[in-house]
């Protein structure tokens, strides 16, 4: 596997990328050469320059010290909000799908109707409701998330179900937690774990989004869509604050979806490349 | 057939009530008093009180709920708290933007993502193959919104060619398309995106059926063989998967709106959440979620359309 893994440039690169971003995210406070929040009132909208590599916004705060702490927030929200959704969702798939009958129908009309929302609207509502703190923005991402997950997990479990070792670990009076957490959750963990790798990057867009609209979390904590909002209003004067900010989200995600692509090619070779 | 589209049609509306019901709960939790909202911090108690007697919120909740589907049915959807204009009126005058800017960038998908993914899967693992691929992950990538201000960096403040706020006049063309280029280009390129990516795997699909080796075996020529065996297939999941991505799409169109500060359901719903008012914010909600839900239908009719296996079941 991890030959395989070394062979697909694409999941290499995106691997390699991803794992560089997180070092940055964890060790943000070593690498950052500036307090993300100190302001100098000298070097306001300052061009790129030897001491500001990427500039600095409008406060005089260095851009790249912000970009790299935000590294921070971007994973920790998009990590969580997939885990929480993966957890959650892939559990009410599980029931829904080896359960039948009307814990099937009303787990998976419930996903129906959130989906029903697009995510950003819904995830705009949600947040509205609850309020914008770091929490609260895990908790609506992994609502969005949590119907992804149990539909993918309840179409995977119709399809294994039949199977002959499901239907021998219930004719040994196996009850229903443990065949699906032993025999069931092993065989779908792939294709979990590719979705979940892709959709971090949807997770990761969504709280930009968030935060570009000014429901994200609040400032002066430096977020990638907090920076490019603030230098949007400054884009004629200062357009680096916007373009490297946004440069940062659009590579974060690149990497998750080279990454996923990458392992789910390595999972099933016939769709290399979609 | 169409007892089909009658029973896919009737499918719809318990889910758009449920749907409704969703909205209903959401917007009542969301904090503040919308009477407050209205009327300022420092509006006296009998103030806002008469204001929530006369909005109907001292109403029990069910009455409230029922007055709402009732609203809804004969499609009227309240007065704006804030601006004091009927809501459907504003929303009257910003669907057409919001409809014109997906559709255009549907339209801008379809018209681009099929041929180039048509042309990556015939030339599988070629230059144009392998373009293909680095534009469709970076499509999928990008966030709307960043797309956008790019697209504002170079066409309108580096080459000033279009302009970057508002969408236009309706009765000047010109004006409009003018205002419509640069968000369309920025939707549409995400959508041909998607569109792309979708047409290569299914048509990989295809070429790998045995009826596509059988129809190379007898000696039919190369291009019919695409266009009669394997186009006419890989249609099905393009128009299905279609809908979805328009849903995305849908979602993708607020940030949109925002960055190129264009009238639309989206601008309409941020400014609602920001002004607390709460009749536009529940009514903009129920807009969105029966477009999706039309959406669905609308996806799942020419599915039967094409794909004569799914009518008669």
């Amino acid at each position: 596997m991890w030959t395989a893994f070394l062979r697909n440039r694409t999941a290499l690169v995106g691997g390699v990328i991803a794992v560089l971003i997180v070092f940055v995210g964890v060790f943000a406070p070593w690498i950052a050469p500036y307090d993300p929040l100190a302001q100098d009132s000298f070097y306001r909208l300052a061009d790129r320059s030897v001491k500001h590599w990427l500039g600095t916004d409008d406060f005089g705060r260095d851009v790249l010290s912000r970009i790299i702490w935000g590294t921070r927030i971007s994973l920790i929200i998009g990590v969580a909000s997939v885990v929480a959704g993966l957890i959650v969702g892939t559990l009410m798939g599980m029931m829904a799908g080896f359960l039948r009958g009307k814990t099937e129908t009303v787990i998976m009309r419930f996903t129906d109707v959130i989906m029903c929302f697009p995510d950003l609207i819904l995830a705009i509502a949600v947040t509205a409701a609850l309020g914008s703190n770091l929490i609260n923005l895990i908790l609506t991402i992994a609502l969005v998330m949590t119907p992804r997950f149990a539909r993918l997990s309840h179409g995977l479990i119709l399809s294994l179900r039949e199977r002959d070792y499901v239907v021998a670990a219930q004719a040994i009076g196996a009850g229903v937690p443990r065949i699906l957490i032993r025999h069931i959750f092993p065989n779908i963990f792939g294709e979990l774990l590719v979705a979940g790798t892709l959709w971090i990057g949807v997770a990761i867009r969504l709280e930009a989004n968030l935060a570009f609209i000014g429901m994200g979390v609040q400032p002066p904590t430096p977020t990638w869509g907090n920076m490019i909002r603030e230098g949007v209003d400054v884009l004629i004067n200062a357009p680096w604050i916007s373009v490297f900010a946004g440069m940062s989200i659009l590579i974060t995600i690149l990497s998750f979806n080279m990454l996923g692509d990458g392992v789910r090619d390595m999972v099933d070779p016939r769709l290399r490349g979609e | 057939m169409f007892s089909y589209v009658v029973r896919r049609m009737l499918q719809s509306i318990p889910i758009l009530l449920i749907v409704l019901t969703l909205v209903f709960i959401v917007v009542r939790v969301l904090p503040g008093d919308p009477a407050v909202a209205a009327l300022g911090d420092y509006a006296s108690k009998d103030a806002v009180n008469a204001l929530r007697e006369k909005m109907g919120l001292n109403a029990p909740l069910w009455l409230q709920y029922m007055r709402f589907i009732g609203d809804l049915g004969r499609g009227d959807l309240g007065i704006s708290i804030i601006t004091g204009y009927p809501v459907a009126k504003q929303v009257a005058t910003v669907l057409p933007h919001t409809l014109l800017l997906t559709m255009s960038a549907i339209i801008l998908g379809y018209l681009f993502g099929v041929p180039l993914g048509i042309s990556a899967a015939v030339r599988r693992n070629s230059f144009v193959d392998y373009f293909n691929r680095v534009f469709s992950l970076l499509g999928l990538s990008v966030p709307a919104f960043y797309l956008g201000i790019l697209l504002i960096l170079l066409f309108s403040i580096k080459i000033p060619l279009f302009p970057v706020v508002g969408a236009g006049e309706f009765h000047n063309l010109k004006d409009l398309l003018r205002h419509l280029f640069l968000p369309a280009l920025t939707l549409g390129l995400l959508m041909t995106a998607y569109i792309t990516r979708m047409s290569r795997s299914s048509i990989l699909n295809i070429l790998a059926e045995d009826y596509v080796r059988t129809a190379h075996a007898k000696g039919v020529a190369e291009n019919r063989v695409l266009y009669k065996h394997v186009l006419r297939n890989a249609l099905i999941p393009i128009v299905a998967l279609g809908g979805l991505y328009a849903v995305v799409l849908i979602g993708s169109s607020v940030m949109v709106e925002i960055v190129f500060s264009r009238p639309g359901l989206g601008t309409l719903m941020v400014g609602a959440i920001k002004q607390r008012d709460y009749t536009t914010l529940q009514s903009v909600m129920v807009i969105y979620t029966v477009i999706v839900v039309l959406i669905n239908l609308l996806t799942d009719l020419i599915y039967g359309l094409i794909d004569p296996r799914i009518k008669y079941h």
